[in-house]
Formats: C-alpha cells, structure tokens, sequence
C-alpha cells in the first residue's frame, strides 16, 4: 500500500502512552504523557531516583541510562520510545554485589571522586559503558570517551583515576 | 501532543502529511526533545519511525557506494570498518557530534534533514557528493546533497515528507578525505566553523564548508595543484572558499571565523593529501586511538 493508499482514522497517535519494558531486570509498566522523557519516568513514575535531572538537554550526562546496553541521555529519549527494551538504570549497577556497590562504583569512592555527588550517576554509568567496550582505556580515551558528562566541582582527575583502578581490578580477577 | 509508532513507511508518510505544518518525525530525538524543552517547536504528532518494518537498513555496502538508513546512528558509522576505510572525513565529523550518548542515537540522516549550517555531518557528505531520497505520498524523488540545503534549517524535505535514504558513492581509487572543526570548547559543542576536503590522485580539491554560511557549502572541485607550493595553496584556497560568508555570532567574531576557517582548510587539505599514501588509512587521534576496522 503506498503512503496516498493508507486510510488513517481522523487523527493516529495516543494521548496517553502505556508502556511496558524491563528496568533493572524487572518487568514495569506505567502510563504517561507522551512528551514525558524516560529521564523523568524513571524519577517520578518508577520512582528512582538514581537518575539525576540536571540541563535536560543531553549536555551534562547526569540522567545517562543503558537502554539495551546502550550509554544514552535519557533526558533526549521519550518515556514512550523504551516500550519493549531493557533499561538499566544507577540503582541496578550494584544490585546483588556485596554492599550494594559495584566494583566501579567502589573505585569511585575510594579515589575520592563523588564532592557533591550529583554527576556521579551519569559519571559512572558512562564509565562503565566505555569499560564494556574498551577494558583498557588510556588517559585520552577515558576522557574522550567521558566527555559528556560534566562536574563542576572537581577537575575530572580523580573520576579518571576511578576508571584506571576499576580497569586494573577487572583485569586482575 | 499525540504519539504514533507505525509499522510501514507508507503509514508513517501518510500521518505526517495529514498534519505537515505540525508533526514531526522522531527518530534519535537529540535535536527534536532540546527544541520542544525550549518550545521552539511544539508539534501535535509526533511519529516515531524505529519500528518501521520495511525502513531502509541503517547501513548497506555496495560495490559503488554506500546507503545509508534513518535510523543508522553516529555510534553506528563511527564502529562501521567500510565507512571508516571510504569515507575518514565522515567518520571523524560523527565521532566529534555531541558526546557518545548523543552519537549512541543521533541520527545521520536527521543530522542533514534538519538543515543546520553548522551540522557536523553536512561538510564531509556534501564534498563527497552524497544524494538523498525524499518520500512523500506523491511518491520518492531523489536529489543531491548540496542542492537538498535551501537556507538555514530549510531544506528541500517538506513538512509530511521524509528522508529515507541517503546515497554516498565510493571516492576514487586513491583519493581520501579529513574533516576540521573549531570549537569553543574540547567537550560537546557545537561549530565555530568545519571544514571536510576531499583530495584525489591528481590533488584537485573539493571541500564542505560549515557554519560559515546559511547551508553548508560546495568549493571546489578546483584544479589539480602542487600542495607544497605555499603560493598555489593560497590561490586554491582563495578559490574553494569564495562562497563562505562567515559572519560575527555568540560563538565567534568574523576575523576569527574567517582566519580559522583557511587554516582548517589547509590542514583538512594537507591532512587528506597525506592519508592517500598511508595504505593502512591509520585514522587520527580525534577517534581515540582506534584505528583500521
């Protein structure tokens, strides 16, 4: 059939969303606006909050989400668009580790890389994407690779250094 | 505001051609949700295409060149061992878009249907003579890149119209290509200028200018000439750069604009010249050190 062909009803498209897809390895399901973003799903439909809200315009990296393993801002993806695809969010990076932490999430810690906090969300979802692909980064390539996500309390060294010391433990084990 | 997930090329024309000043193709969302947060655009359809079953595929290789898909990414041509072989230029203006979370969906094509001078994309395709494919429910109609840019965010794609490929034939035995941009700053941002050139075995030179112009611009193809001639390179660039009108705006003054935007022509010029010797086509630093495919 070509586009002149299809008969559509007067007006196509839903005002209301509902959609079901996987966080954190769980099947959810919520109803929403279609504009809502999956940003502000997570925070105020799925409750976590985790996820932070900070420019939503996918140029800080504080609301960074894997939808199918993928690194994205999820603050530039609409709730509506993850129907059918597999969310992992900050709170199910530890999940079922010892203290609730991942081993990233520990380097973090321990080089003394989280001042406020805020960006250490999306910091360490992004790291953790560029760790998946590339085990072994350099310097240059962790902070490329990190370039999206901004902090404005500190000067990126010890976030860096988290990522080299988590790099060295993986492949350690 | 409404939201349709057709399942057909033809279903999802159709929709938005019922409401062509106000619905908007949704595909990697990293330009279209920044203008609805900031209500630059409010439209009353949104029709995501990623579940379009008979979509062209993101990425097909043929012996003369490649097509590209609406939903092939800037992560996916970035990873792509033939893109990145035939097309360096490309390759390093989508790996400079944004940061990997915008690249992991921004659309290539979209890049170019929005119509910004400034679009990363726009230079290298255009010195690379890409073509595009507009579907309508009047039918396809296919024009070059060049020629699909009318004026700053206008394009020949017309509201319930859709681009649905875009075509970028091989580049000649032994030519190659760069890309060069300004930026303000080292992280995301968006261009001062651009510069993509596309040097062949005879060094004639084309280039895709951004930024510097209400659309991206042509220069060139000009002339063959000795690259390592300092004078002939100044008369070349001369030529190649007639067109740009760089102007003064929040990112750059005009001498700058102007200044920066020969250097990096003559470094994108210099830089692509080289590459087409190094058989190994080793891809530069901007890509992170990951080089062949």
């Amino acid at each position: 059939m070509t586009a002149s062909e299809v008969q559509l009803d007067d007006s196509v498209g839903e005002t209301v969303v509902n959609v079901t897809c996987t966080v954190n390895g769980k099947s959810v399901g919520f109803s929403v606006p279609p504009q809502r973003t999956l940003m502000d799903a997570l925070r105020y439909d799925l409750r976590l909050t985790g996820t932070k809200t900070c420019c939503a315009e996918g140029e800080c990296g504080a609301c960074t989400v894997f939808v199918d393993g993928v690194a994205v801002n999820s603050c530039l993806i609409l709730a509506a668009e993850a129907e059918g695809h597999d969310i992992l969010t900050i709170e199910g990076l530890g999940e079922g580790e010892p203290g609730g932490l991942c081993d990233l999430q520990e380097s973090f810690l321990e080089a003394g890389a989280v001042q406020c906090g805020f960006c250490i969300p999306g910091q360490v979802m992004s790291a953790e994407y560029l760790l998946r692909s590339n085990a072994d980064p350099s310097v240059e390539e962790i902070r490329e690779a990190m370039s999206g996500n901004l902090c404005r309390c500190a000067g990126y060294e010890r976030i860096v250094a988290a990522i080299r010391i988590t790099a060295q433990k993986r492949a350690n084990r | 505001m409404r939201y349709y997930r057709p399942a057909t090329t033809a279903e999802a024309i159709a929709a938005l051609a019922a409401e062509p000043r106000t619905s908007r193709i949704l595909v990697g969302g990293t330009d279209l949700l920044v203008a609805m947060r900031h209500q630059k655009v409010e439209p009353t359809l949104l029709v995501d295409i990623k579940s379009v079953q008979d979509l062209v595929e993101p990425i097909t290789v043929e012996d003369e060149g490649i097509t590209f898909g609406p939903t092939a990414t800037m992560s996916d041509l970035v990873a792509h061992s033939v893109v990145r072989q035939w097309f360096p230029s490309l390759v390093e203006a989508a790996a400079l878009v944004g940061s990997v979370a915008i690249r992991n969906r921004a659309s290539l094509i979209a890049n170019s249907a929005n119509g910004s001078p400034a679009a990363d994309t726009s230079p290298p395709l255009v010195a690379l003579n890409a073509s595009v494919t507009i579907s309508s429910v009047n039918g396809e109609r296919a024009h070059s890149l060049r020629e699909f840019f009318l004026g700053s965010r206008r394009t020949l794609c017309c509201g319930g119209e859709m681009v649905t490929s875009m075509w970028v034939p091989r580049p000649a035995p032994r030519s190659s290509s760069a890309f060069e941009r300004m930026t303000r700053r080292r992280g995301v941002d968006l261009a001062t200028c651009s510069v993509a050139a596309v040097v062949d075995v005879d060094s004639a030179v084309t280039v895709g200018l951004g930024a510097v112009g209400p659309t991206t611009l042509l220069g060139g193809p000009g002339a063959s000439f000795d690259l390592s001639s300092p004078e002939q390179m100044e008369r070349a660039l001369d030529a190649l750069l007639a067109a740009a009108t760089p102007i003064e705006d929040i990112r750059a003054g005009k001498p700058y604009r102007t200044a920066m935007l020969r250097l990096l022509a003559k470094r994108a010029i210099l830089r692509a010249a080289e590459q087409r010797t190094d058989e190994n086509l080793a891809l530069p630093d901007v890509l992170g050190g990951r080089s062949g495919g």
